[in-house]
């Protein structure tokens, strides 16, 4: 579904991607995990096409993402931000149905927001918050509703850039659940990114692990404990001694 | 050492020049991207109501100030040669010449530009930038082409507000405070004033709301990270459009008056 073939993408002098090659099978969900500064969000982001790759191929379905029409492509596509990246200007129901109210996705505005409150309802939140703002939601909340925006025009991929981040243990079981639950109920592809262990073991089908701009180790999550990589059993444990430089 | 200043100087000259054509080259995209589809009409409205109708007060009050204290200065000027009854035309003309236009568009630069570029800097800095793209919209027209196209058509509406507002204001002092007559001042008023006095400060200030609205685009979307990278966007775009609207009014007296 997702192939990576020897990326690469440098800022200046620093080479943060230095050939990267991925498979991710369709409707697997892979997670990739890395220390901070490690250049996932960037993979994310060139897949995507928010960020130009200095060389290598992005091939989607075997078609080079480079060639493709560009919003036939976005199309199939969800995301979920760090932050929600919910647009503060618009209420809960207009970001969940913002890709059904204009462009080639678009739906009459009545017929769009019944789809937004029923998405909204699938990640657990009452159709009464349609009409806040994102300003008036908790951090859990807004991820949620980052979630049923991602999952509005049902996509085939979806990305989830760490989706736990910031929020309470609980929450973020909560989150992981939800996110495990909607790619399983979709078939949708999933590609992950996050350094919290609990959501890799919640969420993956497969793990990928970034480090020095390549993949160090990549197999089935249930292969992870016992893989024997030394880079990624002092990720997985969290030790300050090891391969990884502590101090990066 | 003794070159070190000059080669400071050097430095932030390039470094301007270099930013002067980059806003040149968003400009060019800005004006690409205003006769391509999709347009979004909703956020043309909601762009005409903040820049337009919600710059009023601010216009007005500036011009009303601005023509009460044209009327004394020209008195008070006029009278040393016993030309105090310039007072009307010359406020009428330099309204709708100069400081109609100039001010308004300033303070709009002041309230608008700054407004555009932390809405959209912030915008960037959340990632709400990069979310428009994944949703299969772009960037440029969503959030470039309402607000440039909203500024162009608001500037000169409230350019002939202000203009009003500044001749009444004109004439609230000339006929209050300096006891000249009423009809007299009028009649002043309208005698020499010419359509193109108008019409030449209403075409400058099309210019200078274009410049607004591209400059607080421009420096919102290429903000730095984090709230100083915001602060710092939101400040240069007041700067650069109130250096840029100074120069284009030069330019267009310049090509407007110039025998």
């Amino acid at each position: 579904m997702i192939e990576l073939v020897d990326l690469h993408k440098a800022f200046g002098a620093n080479r943060v991607l230095r050939g990267v090659n991925l498979h991710v099978p369709k409707g697997k969900s892979m997670v990739i995990i890395g220390g901070s500064g490690t250049g996932k969000s960037v993979l994310l982001k060139c897949i995507l096409g928010l960020v130009k790759p200095d060389a290598g191929q992005i091939l989607i379905q075997g078609k080079d993402t480079a060639k493709a029409d560009r919003d036939a492509f976005l199309a199939r596509f969800g995301m979920l931000f760090q932050g929600g990246a919910l647009f503060d200007s618009l209420s809960v129901w207009q970001n969940v149905a913002f890709r059904l109210l204009r462009g080639t996705q678009k739906r009459p505005r009545a017929e769009a927001r019944e789809i937004a409150i029923e998405k909204l309802r699938r990640v657990g939140l009452k159709p009464e918050v349609a009409d806040l703002y994102p300003a008036e939601l908790s951090g859990g909340m807004q991820k949620r509703v980052g979630l049923a925006r991602a999952i509005a025009a049902d996509p085939e991929i979806i990305f989830f850039d760490e989706p736990t981040t910031g929020l309470d243990p609980i929450m973020a079981g909560v989150i992981n659940e939800l996110i495990r639950e909607i790619v399983v109920e979709m078939g949708a592809t999933a590609m992950t990114i996050t350094h919290d262990m609990s959501s890799v073991r919640a969420i993956a089908d497969d793990v990928a692990m970034l480090h020095d701009g390549v993949i160090q180790w990549t197999g089935p999550v249930g292969r992870m404990d016992a893989s024997g990589d030394p880079y990624l059993d002092q990720f997985i444990h969290g030790r300050a001694e090891g391969p990884i430089e502590a101090v990066r | 050492m003794i070159l070190a200043p000059v080669a400071a100087l050097g430095r932030s000259t390039l470094s301007g020049l270099a930013a002067l054509g980059r806003i040149g080259l968003f400009c060019i995209a800005t004006l690409a991207a205003l006769v391509r589809p999709p347009f979004y009409i909703r956020e043309f409205g909601h762009a005409l109501w903040t820049i337009g109708y919600n710059s009023l007060p601010v216009v007005g009050l500036t011009a009303f100030f601005t023509g009460g204290a044209l009327a004394l200065q020209i008195y008070e000027g006029g009278s040393r040669f016993n030309a105090g009854q310039v007072v009307p035309s010359i406020v009428a003309i330099g309204m709708t010449r100069e400081l109609g236009p100039v001010l308004g568009a300033l303070m709009v630069a002041a309230r608008v530009a700054s407004s555009i570029a932390a809405e959209i800097g912030t915008m960037k800095v959340t990632e709400q930038i990069d979310a428009l793209v994944t949703l299969s919209t772009d960037p440029m027209r969503y959030l470039t082409v309402p607000r440039v196209l909203a500024a162009t058509l608001c500037l000169p509406v409230l350019v002939a507000m202000g203009d009003s507002i500044g001749i009444f204001g004109g004439y609230v002092v000339g006929t209050g405070r300096l006891d000249l007559n009423a009809a007299a001042y009028l009649e002043n008023t309208v005698e020499y004033l010419e359509p193109w006095d108008v019409t030449s400060g209403l075409i400058k200030g099309a210019v200078f709301g274009f410049i607004v609205a591209v400059v607080g685009c421009y420096f919102g979307m290429n903000s730095g990270r984090g709230a100083q990278g915001v602060g710092r966007a939101t400040k240069s775009a007041v700067v650069t459009a109130s250096v840029l609207i100074l120069a284009a009014n030069y330019l267009l007296t310049e090509l407007f008056f110039s025998a």
